[in-house]
């Protein structure tokens, strides 16, 4: 998905609008209530419908059954290919078969763990559009689906916690299935194998389980190798002679990004030198220009279990190379930023110009001190990113009222030459103060927020910085100059002020941004930072930002109590905004955060793809349950551990919508201060 | 930092603010050697600056003379060069950094100097650094700048010189120090610390009378 420009951070009509929607957009037909799809789902599944019922809303799996049959349903043409059903992990060979035999490449799906013995079926309970093909439905005797799985009855023992489940169903896109030693690393979310020595293990464990808590995993070589995915591959020596051992070392990357020019320049690599992968540049570039000179243009191709995207930007070739599941439609977001990575240092007309007068421009001179910038995005998005899955903002959670006296604190300070003022808590948002026919986009804040939090450059400098740049979603053919300083949220009141930057190791610091169209207008702008400052200390502002910050977020219990939701991702589409629950306790290791977004990942190509029109999709692996629920106002994505029932699961999704609602101006900002 | 909180705030001591920038081709170790100037502190693997930065400090020549630098410390790729104007305009000192241990370098820092006699206020007083004396103390074949010959150049274009280690301290804060010396102390004016009990740094923006007084002391 594309960052759109419009939305940005712009205004809501708020939670009437919202509650309507959701009964509007997830009710099924017959249900006249006013009661959202999950909470008949839980009706439901205490029957155990014996009947045509179907408790799982998401389709592909079973239509793609039917096509078993000889009956076709007259809706979208599903995979023929059964044999997939019987196999327990897919081959990079059957995936590029189905691609071709599908008009739907973008969601396939595969056999579920938990098939029950009573009819398979599906309903369509977003539009009526599938009406028809629920009545076939009742006709598939599921039974050759079943014996496809000789360990159903053991899986549905295991979760015996979910009685009330029929079915269940698990899609995903066709780069995910990579196969190999991606599955242990990313296990169920890719569609493992069935029996794994990690599974049998896993079976033997009892009790409420976090998702992916398995230990088994950790031992696994390619999961400790993630640990070292963001290791520096050292240079080649002068003889020659590791060269190999290095460039294994670069094979074992999940994930790599390329950038070169048109001409096959390296522009940037996020691992391993030019000498060492110029052999690499050199055939992604014959490749990409092969089919350019056919004028049938590379998008993506899938090779030794890797997803290969490529994207042209005029003289540029950016390719993401990635084992990690992502679909094409993600990975091009990433590819996105990087280039608008570029755009900001250089803006558009001098990239082009260099490139118009000279073609062979070698662009890293150029751009030179920028690579710890693209890198920090690279690696942002290899342990995963919520704000850039999402395309959508994090706001620090302040009450209405606090943030208000902030905003209004802003606008009183705000000098003439003021474009955009910002206060940015450890990467989320706290204030913005914009004039009223400019918004800010996301892909702008996401560009700036990486280099000040994730990059160290600007922060260890331990100063104030006035930095140019250009943001690209604003406008991309000119510079802008943006003040930085940065507070520490750490400090005791009184030692606040520049001194208080000592602690650059602190993730938490609190950055003031002030952003000017005038490269003269640094010493206003820090004047307005001082009297911004003073301010906000004056009228106690500032400790509610710091405590804020010091607080973190709310835990999955704190905001639901008892709940068996792990996380939650909710994103607000008027607001371009998102919210989430901490990490801890579940995923605080680098590997979790990385299984829990690749799940998130999976579940949102899945509802994103195209002709999908899926409202709600569970998802049941035997390392957690998932649930995406997508209305015209919201997203949300939530997951909890293998033995929740997904009843339970759906109630806790329907309470995150009840406490969104009610926290809505404190977790969102809406409307901003506009002058 | 401890000279931040100067012991010379007695009445009659003298206070003076002075503008400085620092220039130099990139990577040779012009914000490590404001980050030991200003913290005392050395990071081995430092990103480049982005833009510019702005950092403050104080320093006591002797008990009773206080000189507080405002340090602009710019980023030396070529894509931020028409900014530098900007930065080296209203100067009363900078800093040209070269690395000695890369013969561009200086060829760089000779061309800012140039620039800085040609462009920037008339009685700008510059100091040359030959940062990075720590690799030679270690591998003397990684010089690449004879010292006499830097300081052969510095003495012709009438500039301060100095060899330092932003790694090890050496010479880093004899650097500050002897710009300082040569400032223009008495018009710089006097303003007495009191006026800012306790608090090292001026947190008001730049005070038009004291950097004028610097400037225009012609």
């Amino acid at each position: 998905m594309g960052h759109d420009g419009e939305d940005s951070l712009a205004t809501s009509e708020g939670g009437e609008e919202l509650a309507n929607d959701r009964s509007k957009a997830t009710s099924p037909p017959r249900d006249g209530e006013d009661e959202s799809t999950i909470r008949v789902l839980k009706e439901e599944g205490a029957e155990t419908s014996s009947k045509v019922e179907s408790s799982t809303i998401s389709q592909a799996r079973f239509q793609s059954l039917e096509t078993e049959q000889e009956y076709r349903p007259p809706l979208p043409p599903r995979p023929t290919n059964v044999n997939l059903l019987r196999e327990g992990s897919y081959s990079p060979k059957s995936s590029l078969q189905r691609s071709r035999k599908t008009s739907r490449p973008q969601l396939l799906s595969t056999a579920t763990t938990a098939l029950s013995r009573t009819d398979i079926h599906t309903q369509s309970y977003q539009d009526g559009s599938r009406e028809t093909f629920d009545a076939s439905a009742q006709t598939t005797p599921p039974s050759k689906a079943t014996a496809a799985f000789g360990s159903i009855k053991r899986i549905k023992d295991l979760s015996g916690s979910e009685g009330g489940d029929s079915a269940s169903v698990k899609s995903y896109a066709p780069s995910l299935e990579t196969g190999g030693d991606v599955e242990s690393l990313l296990g169920e979310v890719l569609g493992a194998s069935q029996e794994s020595p990690a599974w049998r293990l896993h079976s033997t464990q009892n009790g409420a389980l976090n998702p992916f808590d398995s230990v088994a995993y950790e031992d696994d070589e390619a999961t400790v190798d993630f640990y070292r995915e963001f290791d520096e591959i050292g240079a080649v020596a002068a003889d020659g002679e590791n060269e190999e051992q290095l460039l294994n070392q670069w094979k074992s990357k999940r994930k790599h990004f390329l950038i070169l020019s048109s001409a096959g320049k390296p522009i940037y690599n996020r691992h391993g030198d030019d000498n060492l992968i110029s052999g690499y540049i050199g055939i992604i570039q014959t490749i990409i220009s092969f089919y350019e000179g056919a004028h049938d243009q590379l998008k993506g191709f899938t090779a030794a279990g890797a997803r290969f995207v490529v994207m042209s930007q005029g003289p540029l070739y950016l390719v993401a190379i990635s084992k990690l599941g992502e679909n094409d439609l993600q990975l091009r977001v990433q590819l996105e930023a990087l280039y608008m990575q570029i755009l900001s240092t250089l803006t558009l007309p001098n990239l082009t110009h260099m490139f118009s007068n000279r073609p062979s421009t070698d662009l890293r001179r150029p751009l030179q001190g920028t690579e710890p910038l693209l890198s920090a995005l690279a690696d942002t998005f290899t342990r995963g990113s919520p704000p850039t899955l999402l395309s959508a903002l994090e706001c620090l959670k302040v009450r209405k009222t606090h943030r208000q006296v902030i905003n209004d604190t802003l606008l009183r300070t705000r000098c003439e030459t003021l474009l955009y003022g910002l206060i940015v808590a450890s990467g989320r948002l706290v204030s913005v103060v914009r004039p009223r026919k400019h918004s800010l986009h996301p892909s702008d804040l996401q560009l700036i927020f990486n280099m000040l939090f994730e990059a160290r450059g600007v922060k260890a400098g331990g100063g104030e910085n006035w930095i140019p740049l250009c943001l690209p979603g604003f406008n991309k053919n000119g510079y802008l100059y943006m003040y930085v300083s940065f507070v520490s949220a750490y400090e005791s009141g009184g030692e606040e002020g520049r001194e208080g930057q000592n602690e650059t190791g602190k993730p938490d610091d609190i950055a003031i941004l002030l952003i000017s169209a005038n490269k003269e207008s640094f010493y206003d702008l820090r004047k307005m930072r001082d009297s911004l400052v003073e301010e906000l200390e004056a009228n106690g502002s500032m400790a509610i930002i710091k405590s804020a910050v010091r607080r973190g977020r709310p835990t999955a219990t704190d905001i639901v109590p008892g709940t068996v939701l792990r996380h939650f991702l909710y994103k607000s589409r008027a607001n371009v905004q998102f919210t989430m629950p901490s990490y801890e306790p579940s995923f605080t290791t680098l590997l979790a955060k990385r299984r829990l977004l690749s799940l998130y990942h999976a579940l949102h190509a899945s509802v994103h793809a195209k002709n999908a029109h899926l409202k709600v999709h569970h998802c049941i692996s035997r390392e957690s349950i998932s649930l995406a629920w997508v209305t015209p106002l919201f997203e949300l994505y939530c997951v909890a551990g293998p033995h929740a029932s997904r009843n339970a699961l759906a109630q806790s999704a329907n309470k995150v919508i009840q406490w969104v609602r009610r926290e809505e101006e404190r977790v969102f900002i809406i409307g901003g201060a506009v002058f | 930092m401890s000279s931040r909180v100067s012991t010379g705030a007695r009445p009659g001591a003298r206070f003076a603010q002075f503008k400085l920038v620092l220039l130099g081709e990139s990577a040779v170790g012009k914000s490590s050697l404001v980050l030991r100037f200003v913290k005392d502190q050395f990071d081995d693997y430092r990103e480049s600056t982005i833009g510019a930065a702005f950092l403050t400090q104080t320093i006591s020549l002797d008990d009773a003379t206080t000189v507080k630098f405002e340090i602009w410390d710019t980023a030396g790729q070529e894509r931020y060069k028409s900014l530098a104007p900007m930065y080296y305009r209203n100067a009363n000192c900078a800093v040209v950094v070269y690395d000695i241990t890369q013969a561009s370098s200086l060829d760089k820092a000779k061309s800012w100097v140039k620039e800085l006699q040609r462009q920037a206020n008339e009685n700008i007083i510059i100091a040359l650094a030959g940062n990075k004396s720590d690799l030679v103390a270690e591998h003397p074949d990684k010089r690449a700048i004879t010292t006499a010959d830097a300081e052969a150049y510095a003495r012709e274009a009438g500039l301060l010189f100095f060899e330092t280690s932003a790694k090890t301290a050496e010479n880093v804060r004899e650097l500050f120090t002897a710009i300082a010396r040569k400032l223009p102390l008495e018009q710089a004016g006097n303003r007495g610390m009191r006026a800012n009990p306790r608090q090292g740094v001026d947190l008001r923006p730049e005070a038009p009378g004291t950097q004028g007084g610097g400037a225009c002391n012609c």
